[in-house]
């Protein structure tokens, strides 16, 4: 599994077509709310926070990065029935660490981008408690089980979705 | 200062665009615990994601409905068959539980008791969910338009779902009751233990505040208490699952949903409560002891002598006795002397002159706390309940027994 040290200079940096960059996140809102009704153990998925990982890892720009996890999050917000700007950070938070690290590490392996998304999947989670419990007092209960749980099964979607999303991605 | 800046500009927008978000959380927080602050920025959300949820639930029902109407007809006749034999079945016990109903309104009645009874539904089809694995909320695709209001209560056949949380123009958010933020008040049905029900991280449901000195026993069903102003009072919640020791001096109790939250498709919104006090009709022609009497398994003729007793006795005597053998001049009379239940006992004093009459209507109402559904507390049980006897007495012969003889409706 090597994650593999890169200089700036080496890196790749791609963007998406408008239809792929709009499309794609109102793609995963919609499913994400309307699937699990249909299939329940879809819940465990978050595909916002995927679709966020993987922009900010492919166009590997901080500010894009957060940007797009701040829009994400924010729409999935005014979905839920908790105050808007929970997700928004957290995504915030997710997309601009995610963008860094492209920087930083080679994200294009298979094993990377497991380990990657598991590790931001806690952080994504780590960050939303926080704030739901810490700024708007929620009553939410974190479970480890369900937590390590979801992060891997994210984690394994995460991948296969990457690669569909790789047809996309466009070199600068 | 601009080179700092420009050094750690991707550090800066970060901070700029939580801060931003910060900002407008504790807007929110502060300004009110609801969502109608947000409602503008929601209703664009929603607007724009739900009509693809109505779009593909509209092609899924439509193909499921040609599916079903036009190729799945086989064996149609013969279930037709059996539905009907379902029916007369049904209606034979539809006919028992309509005497159980009167008998229970009426002796409600007599104790006041003061109920929330549905009075007005709007059925919708559940499209969508919140689209976060953290809250248990779905989408209905009935709001404002159908009269939809924020804390109305989401009930299905099986039991209670959930309560409206956020009301736009034609679809509603609903707040599950296995979310975290839920509580809904409820009791147990057989040992009449109140408690808060609560969701779990993991979408399940447990009941808080049971002390661990309590019996709660597995597959008990457990009811809406009406405590929490939403949910009428008596609706199925679910049923004990497990129990176990709990924080400080509580019980675990793990709860099965009566309706099956994960696979909701069409729900109820109780968009009408009537609070009011039963009441029982006026002209009741079947009495619960007559009811009763008729269900006991033999009774012997009344005796010669008992007919010639005194008034008083008689009157005492007869609601069991004479009802059982089935003679209808003793519900004349107990009709006579119990005209409506608020003032039968004084219309019987002024009557009869029979001081034991009043014990008959308290004694009544007395059996009824101990019968009637949803009667979870019962306040004014000991106060006026005469004691009540040990078994039913179907034959009171000779001497009849002290004013319970429509005490015990067992």
């Amino acid at each position: 599994m090597p994650i593999t040290y890169t200089s700036e200079e080496q890196i790749e940096v791609y963007r998406f077509s408008v239809p792929v960059t709009v499309g794609v996140p109102l793609l995963a809102l919609f499913l994400q709310a309307f699937l699990p009704r249909r299939i329940p153990y879809f819940s465990y998925l978050d595909l916002p926070l995927l679709i966020t990982i993987y922009f900010g890892m492919a166009r590997r720009n901080p500010i894009s990065g957060l940007l797009t996890g701040a829009a994400i999050g924010l729409v999935q917000d005014m979905l839920g029935p908790y105050p808007i700007g929970i997700y928004g950070i957290a995504k915030t938070v997710v997309g601009y660490l995610a963008s860094s690290l492209g920087v930083k590490l080679d994200v294009e392996n298979a094993g990377t981008r497991l380990l990657v998304t598991l590790g931001f999947y806690l952080i994504h989670a780590a960050v939303y408690f926080t704030v739901a419990r810490g700024m708007v007092n929620l009553t939410l209960n974190w479970s480890w089980s369900r937590g390590i749980l979801a992060g891997l099964a994210n984690a394994v979607v995460g991948v296969a979705l990457y690669f569909v999303l790789d047809k996309f991605k466009q070199r600068t | 200062m601009e080179s700092m800046l420009g050094r750690y500009r991707n550090l800066t927008i970060l901070v700029g665009v939580l801060f931003l978000q910060v900002l407008g959380l504790a807007v929110q927080v502060k300004r009110s615990a609801d969502a109608e602050n947000t409602r503008l920025i929601r209703v664009w959300a929603v607007r724009a994601i739900t009509p693809f949820e109505r779009g593909v639930v509209w092609v899924q029902n439509g193909g499921r409905n040609v599916l079903h109407d036009y190729f799945f007809l086989r064996g149609v006749r013969a279930e037709n068959r059996q539905l009907k034999d379902q029916i007369e079945q049904m209606k034979l016990a539809q006919a028992r539980l309509s005497e159980d109903a009167i008998q229970a309104q009426r002796l409600q009645s007599l104790l006041a008791f003061k109920e929330q009874f549905i009075s007005k539904t709007v059925a919708a089809q559940v499209i969508g969910s919140s689209g976060s694995d953290l809250s248990r909320s779905i989408y209905i695709d009935k709001g404002e338009n159908a009269g939809l209001k924020a804390d109305m209560a989401v009930i299905t056949a099986g039991g209670i779902v959930g309560k409206v949380w956020l009301v736009y123009p034609s679809t509603s958010l609903v707040l599950m009751i296995n979310d975290q933020s839920s509580g809904v008040g409820v009791f147990l049905e057989k040992s009449r233990l109140q408690g808060v029900l609560r969701g779990t991280p993991n979408g399940e449901l447990v009941l808080e505040r049971v002390m661990n000195d309590e019996q709660v026993t597995p597959g008990e069903a457990i009811l809406s208490s009406g405590g929490d102003q939403i949910f009428p009072k008596g609706l199925p919640v679910g049923t004990v699952s497990k129990v176990g020791p709990g924080r400080e001096m509580f019980l675990s109790v793990k709860v099965t949903p009566a309706a099956d939250l994960s696979r909701l498709e069409e729900v109820l919104v109780v968009t009408e409560k009537q609070e009011r006090e039963a009441v029982a009709e006026s002209g009741t022609r079947v009495r619960a002891a007559d009811i009763l009497a008729r269900r006991l398994p033999s009774v012997p003729d009344k005796p010669a002598a008992v007919a010639g007793a005194p008034q008083n006795v008689s009157a005492k005597s007869q609601p069991n006795s004479a009802n059982a053998a089935g003679q209808p001049s003793t519900g004349d009379v107990v009709k006579k002397v119990v005209p409506k239940p608020a003032s039968g006992a004084a219309d019987t004093k002024s009557a009869s002159g029979s001081a034991g009459l009043t014990g008959t209507t308290t004694g009544t109402a007395s059996g009824a706390m101990s019968e009637a559904p949803g009667s979870a507390n019962s306040p004014a049980k000991p106060a006026t309940a005469q004691p009540k006897p040990p078994a039913p007495q179907p034959a009171p012969q000779t001497a009849p027994p002290p004013a319970a003889t429509e005490d015990s409706p067992h």
